[in-house]
């Protein structure tokens, strides 16, 4: 009853706060004059959306590492198996020829948008129900080929041992990304250059017949993509299979004398964190409004290792409070240390392009060394336990 | 023919400076356990330092100074940054050497701009040598032959002397060393001096033979160093050595096929699905011993 | 009745060293019967063997009368075997189940160090040990359609607490437990699973004279109300000589005793075994 109780007002929480996203992002258009920080161009929109991006990214790879006990640095590169697949898929037949120009066009000569749209109509509302339906079989697609890579790859590697799985993972997508890049596939994956003109978030605007915006849902649909993703992947951890998961890290030969296949079971962990990864990747190419094979490095995996080391190895609360963090400081907050600034005419030393990864760098070394918990332990924030805090009631344990 | 004779010196070339790289990895997973991913980073700011120095002081001031600096570095990252996580699971070692590695490229991205830059041209090493009837670099030659005999005075160092000794034994049972008054840390620490110093004449013969450095440089030769590593069987010097050796030869005939076929690409995937090949199939490598996990 | 569990010719070699030798024993079953030997003896591997750890090198294990285990020197091992009956399974076809079909199966285990899950709680070290035999597939446990199932394992699981004791520690770490409530509920959690042979592992290391008193009660009353069959590893010699319905002795790998308590107890191998051959000057 009491766990019922509990979902149901994290349901509510979530509505409530994707509500909020809805109506932060078209304050400014309807109370004019607000600062400049609630336009649209501000910053705040830009950390929102690819916060909301990373923290799918972010809790799938917890999801394994922290939970699972495998360490894999395989991100980038179900990332990208994700991003490509959804912008393959959901390019309009009108653009490829310009974005395949190099190649002489797309292999794949019509979308998935293009097919729902002979039946649903292009324009008007049958074209926002073939725009809508497409982009969601796309990202339900990106995910299962990520999952589907994830399967043939883990067969191999699931056996190995921590760090061997860390470093097969790191070359598999690197691998995957030399593949993508080869010009004789260009057809399909325009080679070395950039895939766009797919939907990216500001399609899910409304406007009206003119193209002006009526009422703005690009911040709107990363969060509710990420939420409902987050949410299915805090059911699992909070089902039997998750609690099987944390047996396999607590005590592999312990569960598998339990009962629990370790194989099976950390196949599932690998293929689930993998579909979400790759629904990740497309959100990220939605976001960035292009997908290259260049932008998934290892850096990207070592980044998100980062974020999930930073919220706490076990968090699913911690690892999106640490990529909100992360991306605001990265984006807006600490963006002043990339440039000169005077404070009267004292100029300050050091700052120039560059100084921001720098601190940024250090200030993870010393999360990574003094406070290996990270921000949350393998503790979630819950909704009574914020009240608590805030009303300052909080009773200590004996 | 010229070009096969080309293909080949070169390829050696490169594989004696992933072995020189292989060596820090090989020696450090040997006695830590851990993939020490900031390694190749190392050899990236080794190179960086190799060009500030040159602009300023002479070639034969200059050289002595960046091995001494790149051991230095070595030294205080296992310091700063593993030492402090001794008895820590496995997994937060690597993720600390995952941040000082992103920490290392970082500080080069700052320090040099972002913009690539170029080695200097080093005397005799850059010179142009007429062999078999292509012209190559005299560093191309001078590689394998350096690179041996490092190898040689390393085994000789491991097998013979006592800090070698102690190597040897932390490797075997790093607990009972601990036990036996084998001081670990200095051990742990001679191995990241080792390891660095030859990653420092590395990143010299490395660099001559290439346009540019950029932060990124390291990670990718520090990658397929580790992964010769692997190859060879880790812990094993030898192995790392033949490893190298392998990948670098394997890596410029595939760089080298016909440009019609645009394989170049795969020239570090390759190194990577070797390494899958090599751990599903033989996970000890060339010349490594299976372990077994007590229960 | 039959037994519920048979080694046959079980030899374990790792690289040149005979951990169990030849081992042939039968586990009847309803009875409570004993492995004992030295330190170093084997009496581990032959129970790592069992529950699929490891795979022996040779040898038959039959589980409820049906084969379960059975291997044959093959490959490098075969080179280098030094155990007997090298050929005597060689036509038969390897088996080698992996210890969670073991378990499924219907053996259970304790650990002679303890291996609880550390960072869950008591109850959900046990509930963990339900998964297995839950009618559920990821998609009902994700979007909750086995509520049922999971309704009925919680009951299970606080059931078996109840009984154990446990269930006031219920939401309490494993690992803040008292040494002696760890090791009841690595057999809670053994229990779990519904086995048909409960496997201990010096049950009794670390407990006081009087927790070993009354582990004795406790494995019998366990034996009788769960229907089970145990074979343990022990130390304790009064526990061993007071449970024990029958007991073997193995030294080096190899069995050197076999017989109820008080035949073992008097056997001239077994104490040269534990006390080492005495010298002839202290005669």
């Amino acid at each position: 009853m009491k766990q019922k109780q509990s979902n149901l007002k994290a349901y509510i929480f979530i509505a409530v706060l994707l509500l909020l996203v809805i109506l932060l992002e078209n304050i400014s258009a309807m109370i004019p004059g607000l600062p400049q920080v609630f336009q649209p161009t501000s910053p705040l929109f830009t950390v929102l959306k690819k916060a909301a991006v990373y923290s799918l990214v972010a809790v799938s790879m917890n999801l394994l590492n922290g939970f699972t006990g495998l360490f894999s640095l395989g991100q980038a590169g179900f990332m990208l198996l994700g991003a490509y697949t959804y912008a393959i898929l959901t390019v309009p037949a009108d653009q490829k020829e310009q974005v395949y120009y190099l190649f002489g066009g797309c292999a794949l000569k019509s979308s998935i948008i293009d097919g729902l749209g002979a039946i649903f109509g292009t324009t008007g509302a049958g074209g926002a129900v073939s725009m809508i339906l497409g982009c969601f079989i796309a990202l339900i697609l990106a995910g299962c080929v990520a999952a589907f890579f994830a399967y043939l790859i883990g067969i191999p590697v699931l056996r190995l041992k921590s760090d061997y799985l860390a470093i097969a993972t790191l070359g598999f997508a690197e691998i995957l990304r030399a593949i993508f890049q080869w010009q004789k596939l260009g057809r399909i994956t325009n080679g070395a250059n950039m895939i766009k003109g797919f939907p990216t978030f500001s399609s899910f605007n409304i406007t009206d017949a003119s193209g002006n915006v009526l009422v703005r849902l690009s911040t709107f649909i990363p969060f509710l993509i990420s939420s409902v993703c987050i949410a299915i992947i805090v059911l699992l951890i909070h089902s039997s299979y998750g609690r099987a998961f944390k047996s396999i890290r607590d005590d592999e030969v312990a569960a598998e004398a339990m009962g629990i296949n370790l194989f099976k079971h950390k196949m599932l962990s690998f293929v689930i964190s993998s579909f979400f990864a790759g629904v990740g990747g497309a959100l990220f190419a939605m976001y960035v409004a292009n997908a290259q094979a260049k932008a998934f490095t290892s850096v990207m995996t070592y980044e998100i290792l980062l974020i999930v080391v930073i919220g706490g190895i076990g968090s699913v609360s911690g690892s999106i409070l640490a990529t909100f963090l992360y991306v605001a400081c990265s984006e807006w907050w600490l963006r002043f240390l990339d440039s000169e600034q005077y404070i009267g005419g004292f100029k300050v030393p050091l700052l120039r392009n560059g100084f921001r990864m720098v601190v940024f760098s250090i200030v993870i070394m010393v999360i990574v060394l003094f406070f290996s918990q990270g921000i949350m332990g393998n503790n979630e924030l819950s909704l009574s336990g914020l009240m608590k805090v805030l009303s300052g009631k909080r009773e200590r344990k004996h | 023919m010229e070009y096969v004779i080309s293909v080949l010196l070169s390829g050696i070339s490169v594989g004696g400076q992933y072995a020189l790289i292989a060596i820090g990895y090989t020696l450090v997973y040997g006695i830590l356990r851990l993939i020490n991913f900031a390694h190749g980073d190392v050899f990236m700011v080794a190179g960086l330092m190799g060009i500030y120095f040159t602009a300023t002081l002479p070639i034969g001031e200059s050289l002595p100074l960046v091995i001494l600096l790149t051991v230095f570095l070595g030294f205080t990252i296992e310091r700063a940054a593993y030492k402090p996580l001794r008895d820590a699971p496995r997994m937060s070692v690597m993720i600390s050497a995952i941040g000082v590695s992103y920490l290392l490229q970082n500080t080069a991205t700052y320090v040099t701009g972002g913009q690539p830059m170029t080695y200097p041209t080093i005397p005799f090493l850059s010179d142009t040598v007429n062999v078999a009837g292509t012209q190559t670099k005299w560093v191309v030659i001078i590689t394998p032959f350096l690179v041996l005999i490092l190898v040689y005075a390393l085994t000789q160092l491991i097998n013979r002397t006592k800090v070698g000794m102690a190597m040897r034994a932390v490797s075997k049972d790093f607990e009972t060393s601990r036990l036996m008054g084998i001081k670990i840390n200095n051990v742990i620490s001679a191995t990241f001096i080792i390891g660095s110093a030859l990653a420092a004449i590395g990143s010299i013969l490395f660099f001559t033979n290439y346009p540019a450095i950029t932060p990124t440089a390291g990670a990718m030769p520090g990658l397929k160093a580790f992964v010769a590593a692997v190859f060879g069987g880790i812990g094993s010097i030898p192995g790392a050595v033949i490893g190298a050796f392998l990948i670098g030869i394997c890596e410029t005939i595939i760089k080298g096929l016909p440009s019609a076929w645009d394989v170049s690409v795969f020239s570090d995937a390759f190194t990577f699905a070797l390494l899958i090949i090599i751990l599903v199939f033989k996970p000890q490598g060339l010349f490594g011993e299976a372990a077994t996990d007590k229960v | 009745m039959g037994n519920a569990l048979r080694l046959e010719n079980v030899t374990m070699q790792f690289g040149g060293v005979v951990s169990v030798n030849n081992l042939t024993l039968e586990v009847p079953e309803h009875k409570i019967i004993a492995l004992i030997g030295p330190n170093g003896a084997g009496k581990t591997t032959a129970f790592n063997c069992i529950t699929g750890v490891y795979q022996p090198t040779n040898g038959l294990i039959e589980f409820m009368g049906k084969p379960m285990v059975r291997n044959h020197p093959t490959g490098k091992a075969a080179k280098t075997y030094k155990g007997e009956n090298a050929d005597k399974y060689a036509k038969e076809a390897v088996l080698a189940p992996t210890p969670d079909q073991i378990t499924g199966l219907g053996i259970a285990r304790t650990f002679q160090n303890i291996r609880l899950w550390k960072s869950m709680t008591v109850f959900d070290n046990v509930l963990i040990a339900k998964h297995q035999h839950a009618k559920q597939n990821v998609f009902s446990a994700i979007f909750r359609g086995n509520l049922a199932e999971e309704k009925r394992m919680r009951e299970e699981t606080m059931e078996l607490l109840v009984e154990q004791g446990l269930d006031a520690y219920k939401d309490e770490l494993a690992v803040s437990l008292p040494y002696g409530l760890q090791r009841r509920l690595e057999i809670a959690r053994a229990l779990a699973t519904k086995p048909k042979l409960l496997l201990l592992d010096e049950p009794a290391a670390g407990m006081n004279p009087q927790e070993t008193n009354e582990l004795a009660d406790f494995v019998r009353q366990i034996r009788d109300k769960y229907d089970l069959t145990v074979f343990l590893i022990e130390h304790h010699m009064d526990l061993v000589m007071n449970i024990s319905d029958y007991i073997y002795v193995i030294d080096f790998g190899s069995e050197i005793a076999q017989g109820v308590p008080e035949e073992v107890q008097k056997n001239q191998r077994v104490i040269e075994a534990y006390l080492g051959v005495a010298d002839e000057d202290e005669k």
